[in-house]
């Protein structure tokens, strides 16, 4: 180790969907995401790496970009980066340009223009894996000739697949002769591939294949909605043995401690109605959100995303938006927040803030909780027509209602702003590659890591503070109710239930609300916690079942679709806009929307079934 | 003619990439894609919904075009 050798500051540079986020991974040891689509990195991220000589390198991941007369707020910060505007930032020692070895027409052309910055920099060719398969022959010699900087031919997802960059990148790269680019470099590009490039399809005959049938009019439609309802149905039938076990392991080792800490009866309230009943009742949706996600990121890693943003595109554009809105939205079910930020990728600013001020309407995972809870409390595990779970069509059909409800918003944005002007699709389709295992399950791990983390942080922290404010003050001498209904919580409780009441909410779900704000899944550990100290010794969904009319729990259901957000949410719609009229019109809508559903759900269904 | 008037599975060579507005930002980004004169493009397939958007293969990429966006391609189509 050298102390006199400085760190080598390097960038990532290259078309969207090129393997970048890939390669960063696999030299830095990163976990960022990497997905099939163009538009998945839309930050700066740093990494570090050192070579085997023990020099050390710093590692930008940047946005891809198809030009440097950035047309988006992510391809913004690739042009800033690369000519050293970046806010507190010089431009990068070199540049390790990207390019996808099966997509070079597209991609040369970009490392042409970045040629031009002057930069040093080297050619990753990724994907040469790809490459070899479809037969694609690419003489690396002739190509530095006619390019005039070093290529490396590199497989970012195959374990050493970069061994070739780290080791040109640690000797000295060769400063970038001043190019005489002519104004034409498609000129210089179709050159270069007759030259030094033989390919024997322009396309992946596998690629068009299954392009038949996913675009298809009719099937492709009908693949959509199988592969959707698909999820649905999965997330209740696979999820119900885990959530058994996990329910079960929960209430025996509660039962234990309570058991141990029979003589301390505050300690043992806290214990077992605060942490045991609150936390655990969050706890038992993991199976689901796992299973959502297997689903999200296989989509994601097939390349089949695009193609629904395509088959979708017509719709959306009726109600405003553009096909470039559907993956941000799609990342919402996952949670509004990546959602949001995905949004750097839409071109159109009109078209990028109708997307953000929808996101929220798109069911996250966090609400999942609380349909699941109050689908098994109230709808029958029954199947219909034979094939489909009932529950698993309510599921669905909610999902579908934020959707719906988000089009129709989107719509009525469009109308007030009296919009005419076009918006931009020009969206490009990936080749399609069968998801890694490995890389599933890593995915998988990492959320079900979020949401542990989720339930041993911010869930078990506001489920404590919920039992003392449920606790404190006791009840007074000769009370003939249970405590919480004279502590802070209850007093609380009772006051909002008079906002809520129209709705049908009880006192109980009105407390819950309140931390659901910080995050959503919290509504259903404070009503765990609340029933728990209300004297109640079922489980939460039993005491559900017997305690709530079933126009409160519908109710309650058209709440969550609109559910205000949670406070994350607004914080990053404020650093998104910034502007805090967007977090203000967004709170304002989502709120009168949710009040306005349930009054008419919970008036409807006490009108029906009475 | 235009590229938004291609027949499905029909191949064509570009000519060029009108501006619809001064500086056109779409048409640019167009250009940068490929869409440049002397390219072969080729009309794969069409959205379920009003035959919108225009799948579109230039070099050895698929693009989503919407109409009004392939309209702004003038085409020579081979025979
Ligand atoms: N077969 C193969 N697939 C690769 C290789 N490198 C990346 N991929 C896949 O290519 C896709 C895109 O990878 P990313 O690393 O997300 O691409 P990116 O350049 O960071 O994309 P943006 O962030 O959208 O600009 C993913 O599906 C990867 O699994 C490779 O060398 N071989
Ligand atoms: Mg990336």
């Amino acid at each position: 180790m050298s102390e006199s050798v400085a760190t080598l500051r390097l960038a990532l540079v290259g078309n969207p969907n090129c393997g970048k986020t890939a390669l960063f991974n696999q030299l830095t040891g990163g976990r960022q995401k990497v997905a099939n689509y163009a538009g998945v990195t839309v930050e700066r991220k740093e990494g570090r790496f050192s070579a085997p000589s023990g020099r050390s390198f710093q590692l930008l991941d940047l946005p891809g970009a198809y030009s440097l007369e950035a047309a988006s707020p992510d391809e913004v910060i690739t042009r800033d980066v690369c000519l050293g505007h970046f806010p507190g930032e010089t431009a990068p020692d070199a540049i390790v340009c990207v390019a996808d070895a099966t997509n070079l027409r597209l991609h040369l052309r970009f490392v042409l223009e970045v040629r031009r910055l002057g930069r040093p920099m080297v050619l990753a060719l990724n994907m040469m894996d790809a490459a070899r398969r479809r037969g694609i022959r690419i003489d690396v010699p002739k190509l530095e000739a006619a390019l005039g900087i070093p290529v490396v031919e590199t497989v970012a997802v195959q374990r050493g697949g970069a061994a070739d960059l780290i080791a040109r990148l640690d000797r000295e790269l060769p400063a970038v002769a001043e190019f005489k680019s002519g104004n034409d470099l498609h000129a210089e590009v179709r050159a270069m591939l007759a030259d030094a490039v033989s390919m024997p399809r322009r396309t992946a005959e596998i690629d068009d294949a299954i392009d038949r049938i996913v675009l298809h009019p009719m099937l492709g439609l009908g693949l959509l909605a199988v592969i959707m309802f698909l999820i649905f149905q999965a997330v209740f039938s696979w999820a119900a043995p885990l959530m058994e076990g996990i329910e079960a392991g929960v209430a025996f080792v509660g039962a234990w401690v309570g058991t141990g800490l029979a003589s301390m009866p505050m300690l043992r309230s806290l214990v077992v109605d605060g942490i045991f009943a609150g936390v655990g009742g969050v706890l038992v949706f993991l199976p689901q959100i796992l299973i959502l996600f297997l689903f999200i990121l296989a989509l994601e890693e097939s390349g089949y995303l695009p193609r629904a943003a395509f088959l979708l595109d017509r719709l959306m554009l009726k109600a405003g938006l553009t096909g470039r809105s559907f993956i941000p939205l799609l990342s919402s079910f996952a949670c509004a927040i990546p959602g949001i930020m995905a949004t750097r990728s839409i071109q159109d600013p009109r078209d990028r803030l109708t997307t953000i001020l929808i996101a929220p309407l798109m069911t996250c995972s966090a609400r999942l909780p609380v349909y699941a809870l109050l689908i098994a409390a109230f709808i029958p595990d029954r199947s219909i027509a034979g094939i489909f779970n009932l529950q698993g069509v309510v599921l669905f059909t909610l999902y579908v209602a934020g959707i719906v409800s988000a089009l129709g918003v989107a719509w009525v944005i469009k109308l007030l702003r009296r919009d005419k002007s076009e918006h931009a699709l020009l969206m490009e389709l990936p080749s399609y590659r069968i998801p890694h295992p490995r890389d599933i399950a890593i995915g998988l791990w990492e959320r079900a890591n979020i949401f542990l983390k989720r339930v041993g942080g911010i869930i078990l922290s506001l489920t404590i503070i919920l039992w003392f404010l449920s606790s404190f003050p006791g009840a007074p001498e000769g009370a003939t109710e249970p405590a919480i209904n004279y502590s802070f919580a209850g007093t609380l409780g009772h006051w909002l239930h008079a906002v809520f009441a129209p709705i049908g909410f009880n006192w109980q779900i009105c407390i819950a609300l309140v931390p659901g704000i910080a995050a959503r899944e919290v509504a259903v550990s404070s009503l765990a916690t609340v029933y728990a100290l209300s004297g109640h010794e079922e489980g939460l969904q039993a005491i559900v079942a017997s305690q709530w009319s079933l126009a409160t729990a519908l109710s309650l259901l058209a709440w969550y679709v609109f559910a205000p957000m949670c406070l994350s949410t607004l914080a990053t719609v404020r650093r998104e806009t910034n502007s805090w009229r967007q977090v203000w019109i967004m709170t304002g809508y989502l709120f009168a929307l949710a009040y306005v559903a349930s009054l008419l759900t919970y008036q409807i269904a006490r009108a029906v079934s009475a | 003619m235009r590229l938004s008037e291609l027949p499905q599975g029909s191949d064509a060579v570009v000519q060029e990439v009108e501006n619809m507005s001064e500086g056109d930002p779409i048409a640019r980004r167009l250009r940068d894609y490929g869409f440049v004169r002397g390219e072969p493009v080729r009309l794969v397939g069409r959205g379920p919904i009003g035959a919108d958007p225009l799948l579109v293969q230039i070099g050895f990429t698929r693009f989503a075009l919407r109409r009004a966006e392939a309209a702004r391609v003038i085409i020579e189509p081979t025979a």
